[in-house]
């Protein structure tokens, strides 16, 4: 196979990416086409150049590795380079996606490499990431903030701006002061990441903020409605009540 | 083992004092119901020396057999025995000395229930007061090892908190030492010299040493100069040092984590160029440091209270001046500031 390999490089660092390029320009069939100092700019070159694989460092401003993965539709070959983060570490060792461990030397990346070669030719695409990525919580910001996009802007919600989340289909909606926005992912997914101190599955199609809620009255046989701070109402079923409940010691 | 309430000199003389107290008393009362002088002494020595030693034996017995709280009756009733036994070899020693006095039989047996009664109050009181001595001893030894027990947690402690930060740090710093071998030897080597000089600095300084502000200030410089050469331009420092307060001290490694969560939030966190500020200055008896940073207030980290690098500086100082006043932080629009104050113990 001769066709050449489209990489982009995203790492908030200069020399961490300096090495990546290093490292890559023993091989001829690659053309690094951007290097990427963050989570936003890697989204927007993703889109635009639709690369076939993407070194990705996790600790990065605003948003994280797994965070701007998410806000891609169809991610790319991926290869996580990051220096410590236990939660990461897990997280890989469960999946097969392969990852470096900063300092990490040319031997141990042309693995790497391999790897990703070999699943290209595959053309599986990447279902290792998706598998990663609907696995439980993976950093511990991912427990306080939900990142969405909002047409092409990306928006970072501080998890105690959520008033509940509602099941649409194939996507969640996810209601604040500001509006509710639209995010594909599993209400199964959420209830995992979310802190569950916090976050309730009241319902089968809702998760509900504990902090948002001033009161909760009986509505109808067996079911309760929960009253939130801004108004709303939210339905609770018989067994969210009993979750709820046990969350709050009652 | 606790020692006896005799080893200490002033209960030692005390306790003779009252001895000495009783004598004469026994002798004068005596001597007051008619008996000759002569005759009361010897009476009052020989009975309160037969006293004396049931009462030093109760004392080392209580030593190495403390009652148990249920157990006083036994003691009482111990006490009681001893008392009885005591009496009765005290009437048949003095008959012994002082037969040779007609009228003394009658009296010693006129007189024994009062004899039996003071012997058994002054073991009573003996008793007491070796029971309270001792449980004042065990309370004391128990404190003693509570404090030690107390300040090993502390250090612990303290310890435990100093190593959240580094394992980030020194791994993306040895990264970026791998990235300059190849292209930049020189500078590689530099930052191989400032990594290592840091890392000793964090390994030699023991918790409760003091440094000058100067020492720690240099010891910061080391830890910001290795942030920029991984962040390239991105970091821009601005320190400011009032004249005279280099030698103001500071618990070692205080500052470190107030600047490392500067740099997590302003530099880790922010896109764009990063300006970290630090003040010092003097006010009254403080040495006051200031450690300003941009950050974003829509990214949820920063207004999640004052993260781990402060809430262990808070710890810090709690554990240093009992006290919850010493560090305060404020944001002003994408400003977040730290102020740290530190008490001047030496003046």
């Amino acid at each position: 196979m001769t066709t050449i390999i489209k990489v982009i490089i995203i790492d908030d660092e200069p020399l961490a990416r300096s090495i990546v390029k290093e490292y890559l320009s023993a091989h001829s069939f690659i053309e690094i086409v951007q290097e990427c100092n963050d989570g936003f700019e890697g989204i927007k070159a993703i889109q635009l150049h639709q690369p076939d694989l993407i070194f990705l460092d996790i600790q990065m401003p605003k948003i994280n590795g797994f965070e701007m993965l998410e806000l891609i539709e169809q991610p790319p070959c991926i290869i996580f380079t990051t220096a410590f983060d236990e939660y990461a570490i897990k997280a890989f060792e469960a999946h097969a996606v392969d990852y470096l461990l900063k300092p990490f030397g040319q031997e141990r990346f042309n693995k790497a490499l391999h790897k990703c070669m070999e699943q290209l030719q595959k053309g599986t695409g990447n279902p290792a990431t998706r598998d990663l990525l609907s696995s439980g919580p993976i950093s511990p910001a991912q427990s306080q903030r939900i990142v969405v996009k909002n047409g092409s802007k990306i928006k970072i919600i501080p998890s105690q701006d959520i008033w509940y989340i509602e099941a649409a289909d194939d996507f969640v909606k996810i209601f604040t002061p500001e509006g509710s926005f639209l995010k594909s992912k599993t209400m199964a997914h959420l209830e995992k990441t979310l802190d569950p101190q916090q976050f309730v599955r009241c319902h089968r199609s809702y998760i509900i903020n504990l902090q948002q809620i001033t009161r909760i009255d009986p509505y109808e046989k067996d079911s309760h409605v929960a009253i939130l701070r801004s108004g709303v109402k939210v339905p609770v079923s018989r067994n969210g009540y009993g979750k709820m409940k046990g969350v709050l010691g009652l | 083992m606790s020692t006896t309430p005799l080893s200490v000199m002033r209960f030692r003389l005390i306790f003779s004092a009252c001895w000495l107290i009783l004598i004469v008393d026994h002798c004068l009362v005596l001597y007051m119901f008619g008996l000759p002088f002569r005759e009361s002494a010897i009476d009052s020595i020989i009975s309160n020396i037969l006293l004396l030693i049931p009462c030093l034996l109760i004392m080392n017995t209580i030593r190495y057999y403390m009652p148990q709280r249920d157990r006083y009756f036994n003691i009482f009733a111990c006490c009681v025995a001893l008392a009885l036994i005591t009496t009765e070899l005290n009437r048949f020693v003095l008959k012994l000395f002082l037969d040779y006095y007609s009228s003394f039989t009658t009296l010693l047996y006129r007189s024994l229930p009062i004899r039996f009664s003071i012997i058994f109050l002054t073991m009573g009181c003996i008793t007491m007061i070796s029971v309270l001595w001792y449980n004042w001893e065990e309370q004391k030894q128990n404190d003693a090892r509570k404090t030690d027990a107390e300040k090993l947690a502390k250090e612990a402690e303290l310890f435990k908190l100093r190593q959240q930060l580094q394992p980030h740090f020194l791994f993306n710093s040895l990264n970026s030492i791998n990235a300059l071998i190849g292209s930049h030897p020189t500078e590689a080597r530099k930052m191989v010299q400032q990594l290592s000089d840091f890392l000793r600095g964090t390994l030699k300084k023991e918790e409760d040493q003091w440094v000058s502000l100067e020492e720690e200030m240099q010891y910061l410089q080391l830890y910001l100069d290795i942030e920029k050469l991984r962040f390239g331009n991105r970091l821009i420092t601005d320190i400011r040092s009032e004249e005279m307060t280099g030698n103001l001290q500071l618990p070692a490694l205080l500052l470190q984590p107030i600047v490392e969560n500067a740099i997590k939030f302003g530099l880790y966190d922010t896109i764009g160029e990063t300006v970290i500020r630090i003040n010092t200055s003097r006010e009254g008896n403080d040495l006051v440091v200031e450690v300003s940073n941009p950050f974003d207030p829509h990214t949820s980290s920063a207004q999640h209270g004052t993260g781990f690098g402060l809430s262990s500086v808070q710890r810090r100082l709690y554990l240093l001046f009992a006290r919850n006043d010493l560090l305060k932080t404020g944001a002003e629009e994408n400003i977040f500031t730290t102020r740290l104050k530190i008490p001047q113990l030496v003046a």
